[in-house]
C-alpha cells in the first residue's frame, strides 16, 4: 500500500485485554496529536460488554466483530478480520499487542497488506511530518533503534507493560458492530493447558531479587526468597540457570521477562548485555558481585564487591531491622 | 515426507559486538557472524525428523550480501544436505518484508516441500516477523513459537509456548512451523561429520535467478538511528568496614530511595 494522504486514525488490536487497554493511553496520547481518531478493535464472542469499557480507556469508537466462530483467538481467522477491516477503512497506524499471537497476526497483516512492521515498540511518537516512531532494542540489548515507515498502515506491535495502563475515564466512545466474513481456519487446535501457574508475575514484582552463575546450589535459592520476603519482592535469575541448569523454569533477560520494578537486585551475575536488556528501566540497580570488574557495576545504582552468600544474610537482616 | 526447508540467518554474533564509545554507535563491519541461535534449533529438529522417518533430504536457505560458506558448512556439518544461498549483493537495507519475500521466492524454486522451519525470532535484529511473513506469502498454515513438534501421516502436530497456557495445534502439511530455544538442544558436529560435510553442495543464487526484481526489495521501514542505549545509573560503590557495615549503608540508601518498604 502507497503513502496515503488521507488520516484515517490509529488503531489498537490485541488478543489480551491487558495490554489493548496499555495501548489505547498510549494511542490516546498519539491521536490527540495528531487530531485524529482512536479506534479499538474487539474481535471474538460475547466480547459486548468488554468492548463497552474500551471507551472508558480512551477510544473513540470500537469496532466489534462479535461471532461464536471466534470465540478463540485462531490466527487464520483473526487475521481475515483485521485485513477486511484495515483494507476498507484505511487506518493510518495499526498498534498490535505484541504477545504469541499478536506478532505473528502483525506479520501476516503487514505482508497482507504490503506494508511495514516495526515489532516490539518500548516507546512511540509520531515526528514533525506526523509519521510513527518506534523505539526497540536491537543487536542483542547493544542498541536501541528508532525505526519509521515507508509505507501505510504503519504497523508496530507494542510488548505488555511498555505502557501504562490509564485510569478510566468518564467518557463516551461509538460502538459499530461488524459482521465480517472469516477465512476458513488452516490449523486446528488439539488442546489448550493452563501453563503451572508460577505463582506470581514477575513482571509485576516491585521488588527483584536475580541470581547468576555465582549461586552454586540449587537449595542456596532460600538465600533469596529470605531476602525477598523482606522486601516483598520475587526471585528471578539470568538464562543459563534455566536452560543449562534448570534451576528456574524462566529468566529474566531479552530473550525472557523484561521487568521493571522498583528495586533490581542482581546478585553473582555478570551482567551480560541480553540480561541487562530485560533490566534496563528498572528504577534502582543494585549489584553484588564477588568480581570488582564485573560489567553488572557498570549499570547499577549501588554495587557492592562481595559473596553473596555473605551479603544476602546481612542485607536481609538489616533490612529487616531497619524496616521494622 | 520428502523435504524440508530450514531458513537459516547469518546472523551477527552479539556477544562480541563492540560500541564506539564516543559517538555509541555499533561496529558492525567485520563483527563476527554466526548461525542465529534459533534456527540453529529449527535446523536440529530438522535432523531429528529425519532420524525418525528415513528418506528426508533436509536443505537450508540463506539470504547474504557476503559469502557465508564458514557459516554454511556448520549447518552441512550438522545434519543439512544441501545449502541455497540468494546473494543480495549490492541491494542495502532489506526488511523483513523484502527478506521474506526473497526466502519464499528461493523455497519455490527448491521445489517440493513438506516443512518449512524457522527460528522463531533472529539473534541480532531480534524482530521475530520473517517466519510467519514466508508463511502469508506461501499460503501456508503456520504454527509458531513451538517447542514440541511431531509428523505423522502428512500433518504436524505442535505445542506451541503461549503467555500462560500452552496450546498444541496441528496442520496439514506443507505448513511452516517457528520454533524456540527450548525445543532441543542443537548438536555439535563431530570432525568426521565435518569431514563430511565438505563434499556437500552450496548452491548460490543472485536474485536475478529468481527473477526477483531490486525494487520489489525496496524497505518499508527505515532505521533512524541504532545507539548503544545511555545507562544512566548512580555507580556508588558501597565500601568498607565489615559485611555487616556495607549492607546496613546499602539499607539506608535503598530506604531513602524509597524503593523497600511499604
Amino acid at each position: 500500500m502507497s503513502m496515503m494522504s488521507e488520516n484515517k486514525g490509529i488503531w489498537v488490536y490485541s488478543d489480551s485485554h491487558d495490554l489493548t487497554l496499555e495501548m489505547l493511553g498510549k494511542g490516546r496520547k498519539l491521536a490527540d496529536q495528531l487530531k485524529t481518531q482512536l479506534t479499538a478493535i474487539m474481535i471474538g464472542y460475547d466480547v459486548q460488554g468488554k468492548a463497552a469499557e474500551l471507551a472508558k480507556y480512551g477510544a473513540d469508537k470500537v469496532y466489534m466483530v462479535d461471532n461464536p466462530v471466534l470465540t478463540r483467538f485462531q490466527s487464520d481467522m483473526y487475521l481475515s478480520v483485521l485485513y477486511d477491516l484495515a483494507v476498507n477503512q484505511k487506518p493510518d497506524i495499526i498498534l498490535v499487542g505484541s504477545t504469541k499471537n499478536g506478532k505473528p497476526l502483525a506479520a501476516r497483516l503487514a505482508t497482507r497488506l504490503e506494508t511495514g512492521c516495526v515489532p516490539d515498540c518500548n516507546r512511540l511518537s509520531v515526528d514533525e511530518k506526523g509519521k510513527l516512531v518506534g523505539e526497540r532494542i536491537t543487536y542483542g540489548g547493544n542498541a536501541i533503534a528508532r525505526v519509521t515507515f515507508n509505507t501505510k498502515p504503519q504497523i508496530a506491535t507494542v510488548p505488555a507493560r511498555a505502557f501504562e495502563k490509564p485510569e478510566p475515564q468518564d467518557r463516551q466512545g461509538q460502538l459499530v458492530k461488524l459482521d465480517v466474513k472469516t477465512d476458513p481456519p488452516k490449523t486446528e487446535l488439539v488442546e489448550t493447558k493452563p501453563l503451572q501457574a508460577s505463582s506470581a508475575r514477575i513482571e509485576e514484582a516491585e521488588a527483584i531479587i536475580s541470581c547468576g552463575r555465582g549461586l552454586t546450589k540449587k537449595e542456596d535459592k532460600a538465600l533469596l526468597d529470605e531476602l525477598a520476603g523482606v522486601v516483598r519482592g520475587q526471585v528471578g535469575c539470568t538464562r543459563p540457570l534455566a536452560e543449562d541448569r534448570k534451576w528456574f523454569t524462566e529468566w529474566v533477560g531479552l530473550s525472557g521477562h523484561k521487568v521493571k520494578p522498583k528495586l533490581y537486585i542482581a546478585c553473582g551475575l555478570s551482567g551480560v548485555i541480553q540480561h541487562v536488556a530485560g533490566i534496563r528501566d528498572s528504577k534502582v540497580i543494585v549489584a553484588i558481585n564477588k568480581d570488582p570488574e564485573a560489567p553488572i557495576f557498570e549499570i547499577a545504582d549501588y554495587g557492592v564487591v562481595g559473596d553473596l552468600y555473605e551479603v544476602l544474610p546481612a542485607l536481609k537482616d538489616a533490612l529487616k531491622k531497619m524496616l521494622q | 515426507m520428502k523435504r524440508i526447508i530450514v531458513c537459516l540467518k547469518q546472523a551477527v554474533d552479539v556477544s562480541q559486538l563492540k560500541v564506539d564509545a564516543a559517538t555509541r554507535q555499533l561496529i558492525t563491519a567485520g563483527a563476527p557472524r554466526k548461525i542465529s541461535d534459533f534456527d540453529k534449533n529449527a535446523l536440529e529438529e530438522a535432523i531429528r525428523i529425519r532420524e525418525k522417518l528415513a528418506n528426508v533430504q533436509i536443505v537450508t536457505l540463506t539470504m547474504s550480501s557476503e559469502d557465508p560458506k564458514t557459516v554454511l558448512r556448520e549447518a552441512l556439518a550438522m545434519g543439512a544436505d544441501k545449502a541455497y544461498v540468494v546473494n543480495n549483493a549490492g541491494v542495502e537495507g532489506i526488511d523483513t518484508s523484502g527478506t521474506a519475500y526473497v526466502l519464499a521466492e528461493a523455497a519455490k524454486k527448491v521445489g517440493q516441500f513438506d516443512l518449512i522451519l524457522c527460528g522463531e525470532t533472529s539473534l541480532d535484529s531480534f524482530s521475530g516477523l520473517v517466519g510467519s511473513r514466508i508463511a502469508e506469502l506461501l499460503k501456508l498454515p503456520q504454527i509458531t513459537s513451538v517447542r514440541k513438534l511431531s509428523i505423522e501421516s502428512g500433518t504436524v502436530t505442535a505445542e506451541r509456548a503461549l503467555e500462560d497456557a500452552s496450546e498444541t495445534v496441528k496442520a496439514k502439511m506443507p505448513a511452516l512451523v517457528t520454533v524456540t530455544r527450548e525445543i532441543n538442544q542443537p548438536r555439535i558436529p563431530s570432525l568426521m561429520m565435518i569431514m563430511k560435510a565438505s563434499k556437500k553442495e552450496i548452491v548460490t543464487w543472485a536474485l536475478a535467478d529468481l527473477g526477483i526484481q531490486k525494487e520489489k526489495l525496496a524497505p518499508k521501514i527505515e532505521v533512524i538511528e541504532a545507539l548503544a542505549p545511555k545507562m544512566e545509573r548512580k555507580k556508588v560503590k558501597i565500601t568498607g568496614g565489615t559485611v555487616q557495615e556495607i549492607v546496613e549503608k546499602l539499607a539506608r540508601a535503598l530506604i531513602q530511595e524509597g524503593v523497600v518498604g511499604r
